[in-house]
């Protein structure tokens, strides 16, 4: 059992932080790289990158928002209650070097999923500007840690209730217009804004690593069910991935295979509910 | 003469089965196992051979003669614990292993008659031993002070574990999925091997102190070089093949289109068939096209049918002589309705604006020369492609070597394959105190022959910790 020590809601009710007791993933796990967590005995496998380890703490750190009945069941976890199963870490690390100027770019949860990756980006000598976007205000996290993980942060909301009105690729153009010289953009989030995101650094002729969350089940190159198409060539995310170069990734099927299961899901879900 | 004479008139025992029409829909066993009485019966018609053939055909050497008169005498803990002196998991090995290409096949009684049913015979002392708990179970060695690692809970890596540990080892099995057994639980549906008869074999190991840790993937948890670190003397891989194969063809990327590893996870080991009472779903197509013809396929074809499938098709590019799955498996696909789409070989999928699989086009097929691998090979007819409208496709058609291990692992030699480079007779590897049997060295074959491996492998390893390398 994986006992969840600190629970915190990030935005009510929809985004929850976790860390959980996993001393041995948490002593092996590095940046870009995820676990597969599975609430009890009835629960599926669900794969989601780390937002942080403490190896001396012997924890990990996850933060999701509630999108079916998995997610709404992982809220519902207390401090003290536990995961059944966690496995991990999974999937490449991600690369991390010294190239100059570096933009990443975070959209909703997936601004967890890049907080470790920006920070090791910034400890490797790199100056690092970051976008953070979310719906709205309310959805936004992790703003202090971002700023501690960066040189530069601009924040953004769909609603402007907070930072600058608009997309996150509109202050990407931004920063990339004032900045000819950016060697690297890292973007993580929803899947449309990760593709508009490598749409506009193709643009501008930056390299751009997306991390990819397709459907998977065993996470360990097994089952094939998180293929993705990189290239004109098919690519498991759990193990060639999760990240990938954003200009080579099939967004649109992503998309599609990622809705296989909506109306399972549905079921799933309004069962959970009542 | 006049005994010779009683002895033909016993018939091989029949196995009672669910009626195929009821089984199709469910995902109860469908054979319901011999009663005692049939059992002994069976029993009685084996012919006590001085130097059993049958013997000879069992990769893991269980003396049968033996186990089978024990049954004849009504002594059925006897029984149960002779086979566990060769064999931990007897009834996992009386329902899946290929006997008709085994013992079975070797039985003098075979040779004028239907032979002794040696592995209704394993599966029903078994059961019975796990129902009625009466047998005295072997116990650990005197402890040697060594420490074993086995990667993989599958066939292999469990007769590893039961072997070294009836020697005195130390034995920590590393699985990588939550629940062990490897194939034995995500991929043999539940109605040919009931899960909880899988977990039951692996608490007997557990319960004489192999320990299992879980959701570990080795190679990503921990590597083989950390286990050495940690103390471990030796290592057996038996991590499976584990990579699903596809056909390389247009479409095959559409949602609605699975490997069987896939497919068959998500049914068996998550229990999709169970949802939403259990959370993982899968997609219940009414129009199933199953490619491939082995014994996985046959699994897949029979799954749909019980998930509700009003059509399931087998496509296999060959005639059905060449089917690679065990006649009984194809016997039984048969009687539930799977439908047979022979000599026909799938060119491309078609989808719909959703991105699902509404349809396959296949050309048809004939058999030319034989191939190297004996097999008649198939030629396509020219023009003669034709379409089958299904909406959901699962791809059987064999599985690769999983890299995930083997790459981060130095020093262990792969063939052209991707797969280890391990001593028949020993299951050595290139690197020192390492061992690998299984899928992971001869690419998918069946159960038995996995825990053939392991046998020799656990022998191996048994003289390395105590003589030297």
């Amino acid at each position: 059992m994986f006992k969840i020590v600190k629970r915190k809601e990030m935005a009510k009710g929809t985004v929850v932080l976790n860390e959980i007791e996993a001393p041995l993933i948490a002593a092996k796990a590095k940046p870009g790289q995820f676990v597969i967590l599975k609430a009890n005995e009835a629960g599926e496998r669900i794969p989601l990158t780390m937002a942080d380890t403490n190896p001396e703490k012997g924890t990990i750190t996850i933060i999701f928002m509630v999108v079916g009945k998995s997610t709404a069941l992982f809220a519902t976890l207390k401090e003290g209650d536990a995961y059944m199963d966690v496995i991990g870490p999974l999937g490449a690390p991600t690369h991390i070097e010294k190239l100059g100027k570096v933009v990443c770019v975070g959209g909703g949860t997936g601004v967890a999923v890049l907080h470790p990756i920006t920070r090791a980006l910034k400890q490797a000598g790199n100056e690092v500007t970051c976008i953070i976007g979310a719906r709205n205000k309310e959805l936004l996290i992790l703003e202090d840690e971002m700023r501690a993980a960066s040189h530069d942060l601009r924040v953004c909301t769909d609603d402007g209730s907070y930072g600058h009105h608009g997309f996150v690729t509109d202050v990407l153009k931004a920063v990339l217009t004032e900045n000819k010289d950016m060697k690297l953009a890292v973007a993580i989030g929803p899947v449309p804004m990760m593709k508009a995101c490598s749409a506009v650094t193709k643009e501008f002729g930056v390299k751009t690593m997306v991390s990819l969350n397709p459907i998977m089940v065993d996470g360990t190159g097994m089952c094939g069910g998180c293929r993705v198409s990189v290239g004109g060539k098919t690519k498991f995310a759990c193990v060639d991935g999760p990240e990938f170069d954003g200009h080579e990734v099939d967004f649109d099927e992503l998309t599609l295979r990622l809705r296989a299961y909506t109306e399972q899901e549905k079921e799933s879900y309004t069962c959970y509910r009542k | 003469m006049a005994e010779k004479e009683k002895s033909e008139k016993i018939p091989r025992q029949k196995m009672p089965e669910q009626e195929p029409a009821v089984r199709a829909r469910n995902f109860n066993e469908v054979p319901l196992g011999l009663s005692p009485e049939a059992a002994i019966m069976e029993a009685g018609r084996c012919l006590q051979c001085k130097k059993p053939a049958c013997v000879e055909g069992c990769p893991v050497g269980v003396d049968i003669p033996a186990f089978i008169n024990r049954i004849r005498e009504g002594d059925f803990p006897g029984a149960i614990q002779k086979i566990w002196e060769r064999n931990s998991l007897p009834a996992v090995c009386g329902r899946v292993c290929p006997q008709e290409m085994q013992c079975e096949g070797k039985c003098i009684v075979g040779k004028k008659d239907a032979p002794v049913a040696i592995g209704n015979l394993e599966r029903f002392a078994a059961d019975y031993e796990r129902a009625n708990r009466k047998a005295v179970k072997p116990s650990k060695g005197a402890s040697t002070g060594k420490k074993v690692a086995v990667v993989g809970s599958g066939p292999s890596g469990l007769t590893v574990a039961g072997d070294l540990i009836l020697k005195g080892h130390d034995v920590t099995i590393f699985e990588a999925f939550h629940r062990p057994g490897g194939v034995l639980v995500y991929g043999i549906p539940e109605f040919r091997l009931p899960k909880e008869i899988v977990f039951s074999e692996v608490d007997g190991l557990d319960a004489m102190g192999a320990r299992v840790e879980l959701n570990t993937v080795v190679g990503r948890s921990v590597t083989i070089e950390e286990l050495f670190a940690q103390g471990y003397d030796a290592i057996y891989l038996g991590v499976g093949a584990g990579l699903p194969v596809f056909m390389g063809i247009p479409g095959e990327n559409f949602a609605g289109v699975f490997s069987a590893n896939e497919y068959l996870t998500r049914t068996n080991l998550m229990k999709a068939y169970r949802f939403p009472e259990y959370d993982t779903p899968v997609i219940k197509g009414k129009n199933v096209v199953t490619v491939g013809g082995g014994n996985v396929a046959m699994d897949a074809a029979r799954t749909a049918l019980r998930l509700g499938a009003e059509n399931s098709y087998i496509v296999y590019r060959r005639s059905k002589n060449e089917l690679p799955a065990r006649a009984a498996e194809v016997h039984h696909a048969e009687e539930e309705g799977v439908n047979f789409r022979l000599l026909t070989n799938p060119t491309r999928f078609f989808g719909d604006d959703k991105g699902r699989v509404i349809g396959m086009e296949a050309l048809k097929m004939e058999l030319g020369e034989p191939d190297a691998s004996g097999r008649r090979s198939p030629v396509a007819v020219k023009g003669s492609e034709f379409r089958i409208d299904c909406d959901l496709v699962i791809i059987a058609i064999g599985a690769g070597a999983n890299p995930l291990l083997t790459k981060s692992t130095e020093g262990l030699a792969l063939n052209k394959r991707g797969y280890i480079v391990a001593d028949q007779a020993t299951g050595k590897t290139s690197r020192k105190a390492v061992w690998a049997g299984g899928d992971i060295v001869t690419g998918s074959a069946t159960v038995i022959l996995a825990m053939g491996a392991g046998r020799v492998a656990a022998n191996s390893m048994h003289d390395y910790l105590t003589l030297g390398w």
